[in-house]
């Protein structure tokens, strides 16, 4: 086997604009260099104005997420070797605008975010260091959608996110479901409002891909028909009993 | 005096292809998963004919039987078969993805979720095809 390998990166000037173009760089295929050791390395070595973003390398930080041979992948968890001999493609995550080489613009996104209110709400007179409880079953029943690193992997998988730039995105109604199931919650009935627009769950078509890419085993498409059934059920009860409060 | 530009830089933005779903398979098998529905449509509208067909004439049945056996809907109806069993078996693999996520206060495995429509299909098959050959 070569003792190198092929790195196909690629390049966006904002200042001279056009589209994006692949830049071939030659890189050591060591064992246990990841692709984002591939980059540091072009960064380091053979040109510096390669730009990208990474800071973790143990996938927590979720900031290095690219399109490696176009599936959206963390590079810091991706083995440089698995993808022998190569070449090996490297883009900026797809749906988003593209800021300079492999740096996307996630203004958007995090806007989204916010939209769907991603904490605690409460509506009492809760003050800290009042403890609440939380039994095993409280927790698991959030648990897997509180791994969510917003690394928007997602994003860059979901075709409906490409096609609609309103669509709220897995993430966000991830995350929004992560807090409607939270026992210490009770900001359930803003946030279904907010995610059960046309834009929020009822856009995606269970394409599933960014349960498939998602690097922390989250589960947005489950998340997202979950709630399909819940604002279908609120639907019902409130079609049911307009005044009642439920 | 020196001459300053203001930095004006300007963000990419990529358009998607209008064939966005050809460029890779996990696409391309939504997208079939999503045409399948037409060939759903197709069935359900065959099925109506048939029974139209049925309850005319006699002759105008024979007539029906005499088009299906036309080498050209032949094909047709073992593609649209084919895109059948491709709805099925996908919606089928949904199930578990919106419903019955807990029994008994623990998480249902997809098996179980989606087991059920399987037997039903596979009931329903094997009592049809004895109406069929005569055994019922």
């Amino acid at each position: 086997m070569s003792d190198t390998i092929i790195l196909e990166v690629a390049r966006f000037n904002p200042e001279r604009g056009g589209e994006p173009s692949y830049e071939s760089f030659e890189v050591p295929l060591r064992p246990d260099w990841m692709v984002l050791d591939g980059l540091n390395h072009i960064k380091d070595q053979l040109d510096g104005s390669l730009t990208f973003r990474w800071s973790c390398r143990m996938g927590i930080c979720g900031s290095c997420g690219m399109m490696i041979n176009g599936v959206p992948t963390l590079t810091c968890e991706s083995l440089l070797i698995n993808y022998a001999p190569g070449p090996v493609r490297v883009g900026p995550l797809d749906h988003f605008p593209v800021v300079k080489d492999l740096v996307v613009d996630l203004d958007d996104f995090l806007a989204k975010l916010q939209k769907v209110r991603p904490w605690v709400v409460r509506k009492d007179d809760f003050k800290p260091p009042r403890e609440f409880m939380q039994s095993p079953a409280q927790l698991e029943a959030f648990h897997q959608f509180s791994l969510c690193i917003n690394c928007t992997l997602c994003y860059a998988a979901c075709p409906v996110s490409g096609l609609d730039p309103n669509f709220l995105g897995p993430a966000a109604i991830a995350l929004a479901h992560r807090y409607n199931l939270d026992s210490r919650d009770q900001g359930v009935e803003d946030r279904l409002d907010i995610v059960s627009q046309h834009e929020g769950i009822w856009d995606c078509t269970v394409v599933g891909e960014c349960s498939v890419v998602c690097p922390k085993n989250v589960d947005p498409s489950l998340a997202i028909q979950q709630l399909k059934l819940t604002a279908t059920k609120e639907w019902f009860k409130s079609f049911l009993l307009p005044r009642g409060k439920h | 005096m020196p001459q300053y530009t203001q930095y004006q830089p300007k963000a990419y933005r990529p358009r998607m292809s209008a064939y966005w779903y050809l460029d890779q398979w996990r696409y391309l098998r939504y997208a079939l998963r999503e045409a399948s529905s037409f060939f759903v449509a197709y069935f359900c509208v065959l099925t109506l004919v048939q029974l139209a067909a049925l309850g005319t004439s006699a002759t105008r049945y024979a007539q029906f039987e005499a088009c299906m056996g036309s080498p050209v809907m032949i094909i047709i109806n073992a593609i649209a078969l084919a895109f059948f069993l491709l709805h099925a078996i996908t919606w089928f693999n949904l199930v578990p993805r919106v419903a019955m996520r807990q029994m008994l206060g623990r998480p249902t495995p997809d098996a179980i979720s989606s087991g059920p429509n399987y037997l039903l299909w596979f009931g329903a098959t094997v009592i049809l095809a004895l109406f069929f050959l005569g055994v019922l």
